[in-house]
């Protein structure tokens, strides 16, 4: 007997689609003077939205917003109505969950599940755990009364795009300073409709602008950095344009944090709890369609069980629901652009030409969208691409190692260090690898779980600086 | 997840220390990520054709119990009745698996339900504590077969297995099995006196090994009696039973499934853990006795699109 489930689909209805969305600068909502462009669901490639973008004026508007802001109201708030402020705008994020989920899912790709049940509550708790810290910076660790920075450019990726938002707009705000954030030109809308929450709380005009935007809209932000007027840029993306704005920044005395790249090993030893490490392998590389910077993109594997953890992982791979992403039982989403999907399949292809084994379970994929099947390689070698580079897809590498020095070196041999899994049931083992491993994140028997109360961020080219936690503080503060 | 086979099975059970070491050398049961696997499984929606389907099964894999010290000839008459006819109005709702009681009262269920496709199952070995001689079981047991039983729930002796004398536990369920014969054997493991979802694991491979048809979680007299968690582990322990070269062996969640909610969830749980080979009577089945009013009233509820109460389903 077959357990079929009748399809589940919440509405699009909630996510309150405009025809057209704005820019956010000064407390007004306005066209922005760059390219008029139309938004797009990923997972059918119909329009969602048209949207005027920002223009290199407007990033003169909203730096200036943000200083005058800084230098009047925001800079001299006292630091416990900040904190009011912040509160506000978490309990608005939490009125308008559902609205932001379906939007979200709409504009991003990823299912419903994902973005009803991770992206957006953890984005209100974001605001909640900075908003807690605004009035307590001086017992933070950063001296008696550290001062904020001044302006801050923000630049954010689609993978996450409201919760890399709240990543990067509430310790900012807690800590005094005022915002102009760029989104990523392929999902605008949440933040945008952030905007219009934080415009609701009341906040001083100029203290959070929001430039929708392409590439060149984060350049100018940069280049404003470079003249003084932005007094630090935090940029999460990839490797590549987090190395450009480095070398922009290079000599200059604005402040710098990056959130790069990354090439996970989740590691699994003989002695793990089997049936949830395959769990959390199947989180690790394919929440999110395996979008994810820190995504557990190399499987390591103790090859005493290889065979056994690999067949028990293609069984329950083969259980994953692909497809429309309002539906409330998909697993895997769209990819976000036909970029992305580009990307992805030439290094699986690569994969394929490097000799690795191609595998990949049952799925039908929707004919119009972006879509990628869920995708294993076994046989893989430290040297294959596939194994090197970030593919940022839903695609898994096995590789195996022998012994915890073994799985140490192989782990640590990328130029990538943002996170890690741990997998066994010995505690002592757990600690030794966690100290040896050179990712900014060490996850022991989970994987992909995020809390604001945590650190993150990476080691070598997967950048530096800390978002989350007491440590996201120092990103905002002149310490 | 373990590689023993069919033909290491005497090797495995040859002595205390051989038992025990493979059942310490199951991999261990993440509590942590056992708990967020059901809670994902917890969200999937099940709808319309679906969600009917889903009911009907669930109607088909009740065993509906009774197992009070109160029980009568009468309360049992009426609940056989249900049982074999659980919608009188409508002939479209299936009859449940079996019914469930004391083994005294087995011929008066063997008599209500003759005709019927409804099984008869029995409690036996000293249910629920099992604290009685291996003698004593059997000859429970013998007596509930003679009466015509055609399912035995034995329970395992969760004293010995949390001393660790896991060869005696063993030994028992082999003997209890011997007697049954062909009659279908479900080993009760009380997993809420077992506590850890390692003990679980190393429960359900004991009986599984020892020839137990079905593993079932409680005896309904012991909180928490089935929950989520219990059950993803017990099902993965058939689903590994029968990759290693077994026959499937089956589940059967008892106690505190009073809701259709409940019922649906444990099938997707089924569905996506053990696989949809397990979506069957022969191989799933929910020990309850509210369940099941529960289940008419959404079935009602579906077929005419409104939720007429509990006063429009019977009450046995």
């Amino acid at each position: 007997m077959a357990f079929e489930y009748a399809p589940a689909p919440e509405s699009r209805e909630i996510a309150r689609l405009k025809p057209s969305y704005q820019i956010f600068i000064d407390g007004q909502f306005r066209d922005g003077r760059g390219e008029a462009i139309k938004t797009i669901n990923p997972a059918d490639e119909s329009p969602l939205a048209e949207l005027a973008q920002a223009g290199p004026s407007d990033v003169e508007d909203a730096v200036v917003a943000a200083r005058r802001a800084y230098d009047g109201p925001w800079g001299r708030m006292p630091a416990r109505e900040r904190g009011k402020y912040l509160f506000r705008i978490a309990r608005a994020i939490q009125e308008r969950g559902r609205e932001l989920a379906v939007l979200e899912s709409l504009d991003n790709g990823k299912p419903i599940r994902e973005s009803r049940d991770v992206d957006v509550p953890t984005a209100a708790a974001h605001f909640f755990y900075y908003a807690g810290w605004a009035d307590k910076l001086g017992y933070a660790g950063f001296g008696p009364e550290p001062q904020s920075i001044g302006v801050a450019g923000q630049i954010i990726p689609w993978n996450f795009p409201l919760l890399m938002a709240a990543w990067k707009i509430a310790p900012a705000l807690a800590c005094g300073n005022t915002v102009v954030l760029k989104p990523a030109e392929t999902t605008p809308l949440t933040a945008l409709v952030l905007a219009e929450i934080i415009a609701e709380a009341d906040l001083p005009p100029g203290v959070v602008n929001v430039l929708a935007g392409g590439p060149e809209i984060g350049a100018a932000i940069v280049e404003r950095a470079v003249v003084g007027a932005v007094d630090k840029i935090a940029f999460t993306g990839s490797t590549d344009v987090g190395k450009t704005i480095q070398r922009t920044l290079a000599g200059t005395s604005a402040r710098l944090s990056l959130e790069l790249g990354g090439k996970a090993a989740n590691i699994v030893f003989d002695d793990a709890p089997l049936d949830q490490a395959v769990e959390g392998i199947v989180n690790g590389i394919f929440f999110n369609t395996g979008q994810v910077c820190c995504a557990g993109s190399r499987l390591l594997v103790q090859e005493s069980i290889a065979e056994e953890l690999i067949a028990s992982l293609q069984r329950r791979l083969a259980t994953l629901r692909v497809g429309d992403p309002l539906d409330k039982n998909t697993d895997i989403g769209a990819v976000n652009s036909a970029a992305q999907l580009a990307r992805i399949r030439s290094l699986v292809a690569a994969g394929v030409d490097e000799g690795a084994t191609y595998w990949s379970p049952p799925c039908e994929l929707p004919e119009r969208g972006f879509w990628f099947a869920p995708t294993v390689f076994t046989g893989v070698s430290q040297s294959h691409r596939i194994a090197r580079e970030e593919i940022f897809g839903p695609v898994l590498s096995v590789l195996t190692f022998r012994t915890p020095a073994e799985a140490v070196e192989k782990a640590n041999n990328t130029p990538y260090g943002l996170s890690a899994g741990i997998w066994t049931e010995k505690g002592s083992l757990i600690l030794s690898m966690a100290a040896k491993l050179r990712a900014g994140v060490v996850w022991a028997n989970t994987f992909n779980r995020f809390d604001p109360s945590s650190p993150f961020g990476g080691y070598k080219e997967s950048g530096f600086g800390r978002e989350g936690g007491r440590h996201g503080l120092e990103a905002y503060l002149d310490v | 997840m373990t590689t023993v086979k069919q033909t290491e099975v005497p090797d495995l059970t040859r002595d205390d220390a051989s038992l025990r070491r493979f059942l310490h050398g199951l991999p261990g049961v993440d509590q942590v990520g056992a708990e967020a696997r059901v809670a994902m499984l917890a969200t999937r929606s099940i709808k319309t054709t679906a969600k009917a389907w889903a009911i009907d099964t669930a109607i088909s894999m009740v065993d509906l119990t009774t197992l009070e010290g109160a029980d009568t000839v009468g309360k049992v008459r009426s609940l056989c009745a249900k049982a074999a006819r659980p919608d009188p109005i409508d002939a479209s709702c299936p009859p449940v698996a079996a019914v469930c009681v004391y083994p005294d009262l087995v011929s008066t269920a063997v008599d209500a339900l003759r005709g019927s496709a409804v099984r008869v199952a029995s409690v036996a070995t000293a249910f629920p504590s099992g604290r009685a001689a291996l003698a004593t079981k059997l000859h429970d047991v013998r007596d509930a077969i003679a009466a015509g039983a055609s399912e035995i729930d034995m329970v395992i002796d969760r004293g010995a297995f949390l001393s660790g004398n896991y060869l005696q536990v063993f030994e028992q369920i082999v003997a209890v099995k011997a007697e049954c014969g062909d009659t279908h054997l479900k080993v009760i493991l009380e997993t809420g006196e077992l506590v850890t979802l390692d003990n679980v694991r190393r429960a359900c491979w004991l009986a599984l090994l020892a020839g137990g048809d079905f593993i079932k979680t409680s005896t309904g007299k012991v909180t928490p009696a089935a929950t989520p968690p219990v059950a993803l582990v017990m099902l993965e322990a058939v689903r590994d039973f029968f990759a290693v070269g077994h026959e499937r062996r089956g589940v059967k969640l008892a106690g505190g499934i009073r809701t259709s909610k409940q019922a649906v969830r444990y099938l997707v749980m089924v569905n996506e853990v053990a696989g949809e080979q397990w979506l069957s009577p022969e191989r799933f089945r929910f020990g309850a006795s509210s369940l099941l009013n529960d289940l008419l009233q959404q079935r009602h509820k579906l077929t005419t699109g409104s939720y007429d109460g509990p006063d429009y389903v019977s009450v046995d």
